[in-house]
C-alpha cells in the first residue's frame, strides 16, 4: 500500500492512562472469610449484609471458573489481588468543597467535571474511584422527585429496607463464579430507585475510575423502578495503563414493575493492554434485569472498547406479561484484544418480545465473539425475538465467531435469526479516499455506519462520543 | 477545445506500472491541456482501467517508471485524497457499494473536502441539501439516492449516474470517466453525456475511456487514443473512432508485432 496505510500512522495513545498519586487506605493483598467480614465491618455495614456476602463466599469457594467462553488468558491468581482501596479522605464528605481538589482534578481531566460550575446540565454523576463513590451531583434535585440517586453504601446506610429487598434478587449471590465474587467483596456502586409513576427528569451516570495497579474493582449497581416509573442511565469507565492485568468484576441488577422501564447504556473503555497484549483489563461482568411487571421494559445499549478481555452478556428475564427487552451491541476489539459478549433473553411471560441487534467489529490480531441465548418458555404464548448479528473484519488476522443458541418450549413462539460478515476492503477505502476523504475518516465513515443501528440507541450526548471512540481505537488498525 | 496555448493540465511520460509484480503499463505518454476532451479507446485488458487508477492513486498499482505532472505538481507525491482534493475526478468502471455511508453525508464530507481547497465556504447540512438538488438536475437523478448508502443496491446505469452527481459536486480540473457509459440505456447515455457537456468548460479537461462511438456522437473528442499493450498505439481525431468502428482492433496486432511487442 501506499504511505497512506494507517501502519504508518502512529497510534493514538490511550488518553485516560494517567495514574493519580493519592494517599489510599488499602487492605493486604488476598481473599478469605476475615477479608470479607473485613471490607463489611470498614463499610460499617448491617448484619444483613454481611450474611450475603459470607454466603457469597462460601458459594464462591465451591464454584469454578468458567472456561467455555472463546477467551484464553493465564490462571488468576486471586490471592494475590487488593480487594479493598479507597482514597483517604474524611468521612462521606457533606459537599463537593470537602473532597479532595485531587480527586475533582481527576475527573476533570476524564472530561466528567463534577464541580458545581463545569458540570453537565442535564446529567447526574455519581464519581467511583477504585472502590468508593466520592460524589454524586444532583441529588438534592433529583429528591424533590422522589429518587434516590446515591453510592451503593449510602443506599445501604440510608435506604437498608431496599437493599435488602432486592439485593441479589436478580442475580443471586451463586449465580456464577464472578457474580460470587463480586457478592462477596463488593465495595461500591450505583443505586437507583425511581418511585411508582416518576419519569426520572435527567439522565443519570455512573462513572467508574480504576486508579490502583493491584486492586480488583468490584461494583455492584441496582436500579429499580417501581410501576410506571421510567429512567434512562449510562456508565462509563475508564483505568490507567499498567503492564500488569487488573480484574473488574461488576454486577448490575435491574427490577422493573408493571409498565415501568430502565434504559441503560455502557460505553466502556477500560485500558485494553498495548498492542502486544502486555496490561489491560479483565473485565468479567453479570448484568441482569428483570421484567416482573406487565408491559415493562429494559433496554440495554453497550458500546464496549476497552479491555483485555470482556466477557459480559447483560440479558433480560422477560417475566410479565407484554414486556420488552432490547440488546444494542457495539464490541470492537484491537491489538490483542478478546471479547465474548451477547446476551441472554428469556421469555416467560405470554407475548414477551425482545429485540436484539449486535455489531462485533475486530481488528488487529483480536478475537470477538458473539454468544446468545433465545429462551422461550411453556407459558411464552405469542413470543417474539429477533437477532441480528453483524460481524465487520478489517485486516486479516481478526477473527470473529457467532454462537447463537436458541431453547424453546413454546410452539407459538417466534424466533428470527439473521448473521452477516463482512470485512472493509480496500477498494471501498479508496473509493471514499478518490472523493477527497482522509483514510481515517474513511475507515471511521464505515465503522460508523455499521454501528448506525446501535448508536442510535444511545442517549444524544453519547452518541457522537461513541463515534469518536471507535475512530480513535480503530487508529493504526487498517492497512 | 484544442488551444495549444492552454494549461498543460496532466502530463504523463513514460509511465510503467504494474499490480503484483506484473507489469501493465509499458510507457504511457499523454499531454492533456485545459479545454480538452480525449477519448482513450482499446481493446478489454489493455490496460485503460489501470492508467485510470494509477492517476487516482489505487493502492494496489505501483509505479515502476515514468513520470505524472498534474499542474506541475508530481502527482506520485500526492495521497488519493489530495488528489481528488485538488481536482482530479475518477469515475470508476465499477463503482463499489459501501453499506451503511449514506450517500449523502457522503456526497456532503466529499463536496467540503474540495471546497475547502477550491477557498470556497464549507457547507452545511442544509446548505449542501439546496446544492446538491441543483446538480441532482445535470443528470436527473431522483433525491431518494440520497437518502440511501452509497451506491447499495444501486442499479448498473444508476451507480454510473452517481459518479457523474459527485463530478458535478467535486468540480474537478481533470475527469477522467472509465466507461461512464457502459450499463447506460439509451435515454440515459443521453442524460449523462448531456451532464459532462455541461460541466466541461474551457478551464477543465475530460479523459473519456470508452468502447464505443455511440457516446463519442454525443461528446465530442479532441483527440482519440487507442491503448494496447500498457501503451498508447495510436492518437487521432475524432475521425480515428469511426474509423475503429469500421476496422475493429486487428491492425493492431500486426503494428505491435512490427514494434516487436506480441
Ligand atoms: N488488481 C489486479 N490484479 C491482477 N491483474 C490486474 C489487476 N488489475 C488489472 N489487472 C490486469 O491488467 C490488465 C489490464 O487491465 P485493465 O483493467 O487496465 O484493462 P482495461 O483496458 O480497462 O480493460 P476493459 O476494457 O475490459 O475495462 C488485465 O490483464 C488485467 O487482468
Ligand atoms: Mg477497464
Amino acid at each position: 500500500m501506499t504511505s497512506s496505510s494507517t501502519k504508518d500512522l502512529v497510534s493514538q495513545p490511550y488518553k485516560y492512562g494517567f495514574v493519580t498519586e493519592i494517599e489510599t487506605d488499602k487492605i493486604a493483598k488476598g481473599l478469605s472469610e476475615d477479608v470479607v467480614r473485613l471490607i463489611s465491618a470498614k463499610k460499617e455495614e448491617p448484619d444483613f449484609l454481611l450474611q450475603f456476602r459470607l454466603r457469597a463466599f462460601r458459594n464462591w469457594l465451591t464454584l469454578e471458573e468458567p472456561d467455555w467462553a472463546e477467551l484464553g488468558y493465564p490462571e488468576i491468581d486471586y490471592q494475590n489481588i487488593v480487594y479493598y482501596a479507597a482514597p483517604k479522605q474524611q468521612d462521606k464528605k457533606a459537599s463537593l468543597d470537602e473532597v479532595d481538589p485531587k480527586l475533582l482534578e481527576t475527573f476533570d481531566k476524564l472530561g466528567i467535571p463534577l464541580s458545581e460550575q463545569k458540570r453537565l446540565s442535564n446529567v447526574a454523576v455519581d464519581a467511583v474511584f477504585d472502590s468508593v463513590s466520592i460524589a454524586t451531583t444532583y441529588k438534592e434535585k433529583l429528591a424533590e422527585h422522589g429518587v434516590v440517586f446515591c453510592s451503593f453504601s449510602e443506599a445501604v446506610k440510608e435506604h437498608p429496607e431496599l437493599i435488602e429487598r432486592y439485593l441479589g434478587s436478580v442475580v443471586s449471590s451463586n449465580d456464577n463464579y464472578f457474580a460470587a465474587l463480586n457478592s462477596a467483596v463488593f465495595s461500591d456502586g450505583s443505586f437507583v430507585f425511581i418511585p411508582k409513576g416518576v419519569e426520572c427528569p435527567m439522565e443519570l451516570s455512573t462513572y467508574f475510575r480504576i486508579n490502583s495497579g493491584d486492586t480488583g474493582q468490584f461494583e455492584r449497581t441496582l436500579i429499580v423502578a417501581e410501576e410506571g416509573a421510567s429512567v434512562s442511565y449510562l456508565e462509563g469507565c475508564t483505568a490507567p495503563m499498567f503492564d500488569t492485568n487488573q480484574l473488574h468484576a461488576a454486577v448490575v441488577e435491574l427490577v422493573v414493575l408493571d409498565d415501568a422501564s430502565i434504559k441503560y447504556s455502557t460505553v466502556q473503555n477500560w485500558y485494553a493492554g498495548d498492542e502486544n497484549g502486555v496490561g489491560g483489563i479483565y473485565n468479567f461482568v453479570t448484568k441482569r434485569g428483570q421484567c416482573r411487571g406487565a408491559r415493562s421494559r429494559i433496554s440495554w445499549t453497550q458500546v464496549e472498547t476497552g479491555s483485555a478481555i470482556t466477557w459480559k452478556y447483560p440479558s433480560c428475564l422477560l417475566q410479565g406479561a407484554d414486556s420488552v427487552g432490547e440488546f444494542y451491541s457495539v464490541a470492537l476489539t484491537n491489538n490483542c484484544q478478546q471479547a465474548d459478549t451477547g446476551t441472554k433473553m428469556v421469555h416467560v411471560g405470554p407475548r414477551t418480545r425482545s429485540t436484539i441487534v449486535s455489531k462485533g467489529i475486530s481488528a488487529g490480531r483480536s478475537s470477538n465473539s458473539y454468544r446468545g441465548l433465545v429462551q422461550m418458555g411453556r407459558n411464552a404464548k405469542g413470543a417474539r425475538n429477533y437477532s441480528q448479528c453483524d460481524s465487520m473484519l478489517i485486516g486479516d488476522q481478526a477473527a470473529a465467531n457467532t454462537y447463537p443458541y436458541i431453547r424453546s418450549q413454546q410452539p407459538q413462539a417466534a424466533i428470527e435469526h439473521e448473521a452477516s460478515t463482512c470485512r472493509i476492503s480496500e477498494d471501498q477505502l479508496f473509493y471514499l479516499q478518490s472523493r477527497g476523504i482522509g483514510f481515517e475518516e474513511a475507515v471511521s465513515m464505515m465503522v460508523s455506519g455499521f454501528c448506525r443501528d446501535v448508536f442510535n440507541q444511545l442517549p444524544m450526548e453519547f452518541a457522537a462520543e461513541a463515534d469518536k471512540l471507535l475512530a480513535l481505537k480503530l487508529e493504526g488498525s487498517v492497512g | 477545445m484544442i488551444r495549444p496555448d492552454a494549461e498543460l493540465l496532466l502530463e504523463i511520460t513514460d509511465l510503467h506500472a504494474a499490480v503484483e509484480d506484473k507489469p501493465i503499463l509499458k510507457g504511457v505518454n499523454l499531454q492533456v491541456r485545459a479545454g480538452e476532451i480525449h477519448a482513450v479507446m482499446g481493446r478489454n485488458g489493455s490496460g485503460k482501467s489501470t492508467l485510470s487508477k494509477v492517476l487516482a492513486g489505487h493502492p494496489a498499482y505501483r509505479v515502476t517508471g515514468g513520470s505524472v505532472r498534474y499542474r506541475s505538481q508530481d502527482l506520485f507525491e500526492l495521497e488519493p485524497e489530495e488528489r481528488a482534493r485538488l481536482g482530479v475526478f475518477l469515475g470508476f468502471q465499477y463503482p463499489v457499494e459501501i453499506p451503511g455511508v449514506s450517500n449523502l453525508e457522503f456526497l456532503r464530507v466529499a463536496t467540503n473536502a474540495r471546497r475547502e481547497k477550491q477557498g470556497s465556504e464549507e457547507l452545511d447540512t442544509f446548505a449542501f441539501e439546496d446544492h446538491v438538488r441543483e446538480k441532482l438536475a445535470v443528470v436527473q437523478m431522483d433525491p431518494a439516492f440520497l437518502e440511501r448508502s452509497v451506491n447499495e443496491g444501486f442499479s448498473g446505469g444508476e451507480k454510473k449516474r452517481n459518479e457523474i452527481l459527485q463530478m458535478a459536486l467535486l468540480e474537478p480540473v481533470v475527469s477522467i470517466l472509465d466507461e461512464t457509459d457502459s450499463g447506460l440505456d439509451i435515454d440515459a447515455l443521453r442524460i449523462v453525456a448531456g451532464g459532462v457537456n455541461q460541466l466541461a468548460t474551457t478551464d477543465n479537461a475530460t479523459l473519456l475511456i470508452t468502447h464505443y462511438q455511440r457516446l463519442l456522437d454525443e461528446i465530442t473528442p479532441d483527440y482519440v487514443h487507442v491503448m494496447a499493450a500498457g501503451r498508447i498505439l495510436r492518437t487521432g481525431g475524432r475521425e480515428l473512432a469511426l474509423e475503429l468502428e469500421q476496422t475493429g482492433y486487428d491492425w493492431v496486432d500486426k503494428e505491435l508485432a512490427a514494434q516487436g511487442v506480441a
